[in-house]
């Protein structure tokens, strides 16, 4: 700087225009007045002592009538359904704002949470290629993981896109609906990841492996149609009126057809018969998916459910909701789940039988919906 | 990822789609668009491997510097104009960042391209970052800033103000009616492509000049990843253009978006880059130059202009009438002195303009001191309470405004008010396009075409009928802008941080609140007439009070 001219004065260099920079003192505390020391949100109720991020990021700021929004919504649509309508669910409560997302998933989170799962299979497939691992694959499981494994990712793609995305529109508050934007995304992206590593294995085992056998696997191989049949009709849930169903889409999807067709699959035909062929690789990629349905998409679902049974006003009205969602859904799911039963004979290797698979996820099931306080179907225990 | 790694994983996952065939699709979301299957492909070939990783780079930075912001309190500089206005600002921007997520279904039930799926579900992750990323924005101004009523109702004044409400039509748009017409044109086309360079690139840059740099830390991150959401628009119009059945409707929803947003945001934020500055450097960019630059040239004349030769119906004249209102109406002058009349009803405090600030206005907007000067002399003088009213209440000779039905800012230019007998009732409308936008846009019909799919006007518009005939303080205790103690208002029109000088609800005791909607329709024809006609004339502003 040629002169020593106090910045304050925005001097700058020569003819360059910067702004002053003042001392303003209006940091906390450098006045006692009236207010200046109320220094967090104060219109909703923390579900503990203290407001948690999350819940600061999050509470309010989708708006309701019936708590601040005074002059109502002032869009709608022709039929007369406004920006969000509680008719769009058959579940009732006496406070849609009440649940918290137990992950309490917010910006940082969901980026850290899914980096570290790209991270995680991508080190995977890394690890496995410097370490030459894919040389130990028995010859007989390339084409099952062609062709069931990444079939697999058409369910995700399904399930992200279009259940838990337009089920991220139409729930009742912002805590809703943000929890289940993170579940679209957690399918999404596993849906790539299994492309993916498609795509790897494409290039590492060269003709032997059909990268785009899945397409028709899904399509036309009947040990698929079952799941497909039920991963459409999730797609197309719809209320009465024809709304959208967000919280069947939800439970039928969380509470239903994730443990019984998709742990089926991931935890006890991937995880249990990979090892048997040599692929350390192909557990781990799924198993990143596998955790994220447990630890955090089921997580958030079970406080959801518990949320409208444990209702003081509805819970039994919408228990009952619950077992009619449990009588269409269990059925689709039931089927889904042993139409997979052929691939369980397909490889070289059986560890585990098919009948041994289905009783565990069976149990499972049965230990969620007791954890629900909901009845067992009759398609479960027969 | 490198990027042809990147192209080939894009290309790669386009095998995940797939035509169901046990359901028959009934989409939820409706249009009245038309359209041919397949067409637009998605240019950015985005992959959530890479997108993820990115995404968490760029937060690293955010997060960062807020604690940059915080050790080195930054607090100590910053412009307590500039950051009052955040409090307007920061409770209505998560609202729309949030819609926006929640309008990505509409497009991917109605328009049928999977390529274009996959991009608008990168939207929406990040639209829930925009809204998270905002909120927590706030809530560190909230902790730091000097004084934190009005953050700390934040949501709930967002939705119970008049200023909230017109900022909610924003997100709310973006939700309702027409799937194409919401999540299109009104968001991706239009809010996005257009008014996301003032909302985010123009305000960070005044930020920076207060002393508030985290504001641009957190939004130029955040207009980072609108280019995914241009392209996401770009895509589908381009679709929807291949069809000519659907010309019309795009010219219809242009008109609707280009002016209501034009009437919405250049209020807002016209008003808080011109009044929440203190940086009066005769040669930084006033509002209507940065509109100027990014609006007419870079959004207007690159981007719409040459989409004429796929078909597209660009309403010059709309784009023409805004300018116009900007630049020979004093558009968002007349916002700031509205706003700045309510104070009382407000959750943010207004500072009172200063010789300095009369000087740059009338450099950068000649004509301004004689329109505006001597009201904001009168404002400055009343600004402290001394046993006068708000300057609402008092006789500057300002007349309080009609609100418009369509947009709901008031009608400010008053010679350019229109009033119809709609629906029933009297309504009053700011311009002939917000007319337009109720009476000939969101109907059931449009040129003569069943538009079914379009939506509805609804709600309380008019927010003062609903404290028509409270006591003053009564209004304000109900909307909960009053400070701890009971008695202090979150609003002051000033910013001195004193409780000798702040007012209190006694202070405002006793005056009757009152809607001029509830007054119109009470009017006989023939009173209603006269009262417009003299509206239309505007009023002057006394020399004294």
């Amino acid at each position: 700087m040629s002169e020593s001219r106090p910045i304050t004065e925005a001097g700058g260099r020569g003819d360059r225009s910067i702004p002053k920079i003042v001392l303003t003192d209006a940091e906390a505390g450098a006045a006692a007045f009236v207010g200046s020391n109320s220094r967090s949100y104060n219109y909703f109720e923390p579900k503990k002592r203290r407001a948690t991020k999350y819940e600061d990021v999050t509470v309010d700021v989708q708006p309701d009538p019936d708590r601040y929004l005074t002059q109502g919504w002032i869009l709608g649509w022709a039929n007369g359904d406004l920006g969000y309508d509680a008719s769009w669910t058959r579940m009732k409560s006496s406070d849609w704002h009440r649940f918290r997302d137990p992950n309490e998933e917010w910006e940082q989170s969901i980026y850290i949470n899914n980096s570290n799962s790209v991270r995680t299979v991508q080190s995977s497939i890394e690890n496995a290629k410097s370490g030459n691992a894919f040389e130990f694959w028995n010859k007989s499981w390339i084409p099952i993981i062609a062709k069931h494994f990444s079939a697999w990712g058409h369910v995700d793609q399904g399930l992200g896109m279009y259940v838990f995305m337009p089920a991220q529109r139409t729930a009742m508050s912002n805590m809703h609906n943000n929890a289940i934007s993170v579940n679209c995304m957690h399918k999404l992206r596993t849906a790539q990841d299994i492309m993916l590593y498609n795509m790897e294995l494409m290039g590492i085992f060269g003709d032997e492996f059909d990268g785009e056998a899945h397409q028709e696997v899904w399509l036309n191989d009947p040990s698929w149609q079952g799941v497909r049949e039920n991963v459409e009709r999730l797609m197309n849930i719809q209320n009465p009126s024809g709304s959208s169903e967000w919280a069947e889409a939800t439970f039928a999807s969380n509470i239903v057809f994730e443990p019984l067709v998709g742990e089926l699959f991931r935890s006890q035909f991937v995880m249990q018969f990979a090892p048997s062929h040599g692929d350390s690789v192909s557990p781990s990629v799924i198993g990143v998916s596998e955790r994220e349905f447990n630890d955090r998409d089921l997580r958030y679902t079970m406080d959801m459910m518990k949320d409208f049974l444990e209702d003081e006003t509805h819970g039994e009205e919408n228990k009952q909701i619950m077992q009619e969602w449990l009588a269409e859904w269990v059925p689709y799911s039931i089927q889904a789940a042993k139409g997979l039963e052929p691939i369980w004979s397909e490889s070289e290797v059986q560890p585990v039988s098919f009948e041994e698979s289905f009783e565990q996820v069976k149990s499972r099931f049965e230990g969620i919906l007791s954890e629900l306080e909901l009845r067992v179907p009759e398609e479960v225990t027969t | 990822m490198a990027r042809t790694s990147v192209s080939k994983a894009h290309a790669k996952i386009q095998e995940l789609s797939w035509e169901p065939t046990f359901v028959t699709k009934d989409p939820k979301y409706k249009t009245d668009y038309t359209f041919k299957k397949g067409g637009q492909k998605d240019p950015m070939k985005q992959v959530l491997s890479s997108y993820f990783p990115m995404q968490e780079e760029k937060d690293h930075r955010v997060y960062g510097a807020i604690d940059g912001a915080i050790r080195g309190n930054m607090w100590r500089q910053v412009q307590p104009r500039w950051m009052e206005w955040q409090k307007l600002f920061l409770s209505i921007i998560p609202f729309p960042e949030i819609s926006a997520a929640r309008a990505m279904p509409l497009l991917t039930e109605a328009v049928p391209n999977p390529e274009i799926h996959n991009g608008l579900a990168f939207q929406m992750i990040d639209e829930v970052r925009h809204s998270t990323i905002q909120m927590n924005l706030k809530r560190e101004y909230m902790r730091n800033y000097i004084d934190p009523a009005g953050f700390d109702i934040t949501q709930k004044s967002f939705h119970n103000n008049y200023a909230g409400t017109i900022g909610r039509q924003f997100g709310e748009g973006f939700i309702t009616g027409d799937a194409l017409t919401a999540c299109n044109i009104y968001l991706q086309v239009v809010a996005e492509t257009a008014f996301t360079n003032t909302l985010f690139v123009a305000m960070p840059s005044e930020a920076a000049a207060n002393g508030d740099y985290l504001l641009p830390t957190v939004f130029l991150s955040v207009q980072s990843d609108e280019s995914r959401h241009m392209n996401n628009g770009y895509g589908t119009l381009l679709m929807s253009l291949a069809d000519d059945d659907n010309k019309d409707l795009i010219e219809r929803d242009l008109i609707y978006s280009l002016w209501n947003q034009h009437a919405v945001v250049d209020a807002a934020i016209g008003t808080i880059i011109d009044y929440g500055s203190k940086d009066r450097r005769k040669d930084r960019e006033s509002y209507t130059e940065m509109w100027r630059r990014w609006y007419y040239d870079d959004y207007y004349r690159s981007y719409l202009v040459p989409l004429e030769k796929y078909g597209l119906k660009v309403p010059h004249d709309v784009i023409e009438d805004a300018w116009t209102r900007m630049t020979d109406g004093f558009y968002h002058h007349t916002v700031a002195q509205f706003f700045a009349t309510g104070w009382m009803v407000n959750y943010w405090r207004i500072d009172p303009m200063t010789e300095e600030d009369f000087e740059w206005f009338e450099d950068k907007y000649p004509g301004w001191y004689d329109k505006f000067g001597k009201w904001w002399e009168h404002y400055s003088s009343l600004s402290e309470p001394n046993g006068h009213n708000p300057i609402a209440f008092e006789n500057t000779g300002y007349v309080y405004p009609h609100r418009c039905w369509s947009c709901m800012v008031p009608c400010l230019i008053r010679e350019d008010t229109v009033m119809d007998y709609v629906d029933g009732q009297w309504r009053t409308y700011c311009h002939k396009w917000c007319h337009w936008t109720d009476t000939v846009a969101f109907r059931e019909e449009y040129k003569g075409r069943p538009t079914p799919s379009m939506g509805r006007m609804t709600g309380q518009r008019e927010w003062e009928t609903l404290y028509h005939g409270w006591d003053l303080a009564e209004a304000i205790k109900d909307l909960g802008y009053v400070r701890n103690d009971g008695e202090t208002l979150v609003p002051q029109p000033h910013v001195i941080f004193d409780d000798n000088k702040m007012w209190k609800l006694d202070n405002v005791r006793g005056i009757e609140f009152q809607s001029p909607n509830v007054l119109l329709n009470e009017m006989s024809d023939e009173e209603r007439e006269k009262h417009m006609e003299e509206y239309k004339q505007g009023f002057t502003i006394n020399e004294s009070l």
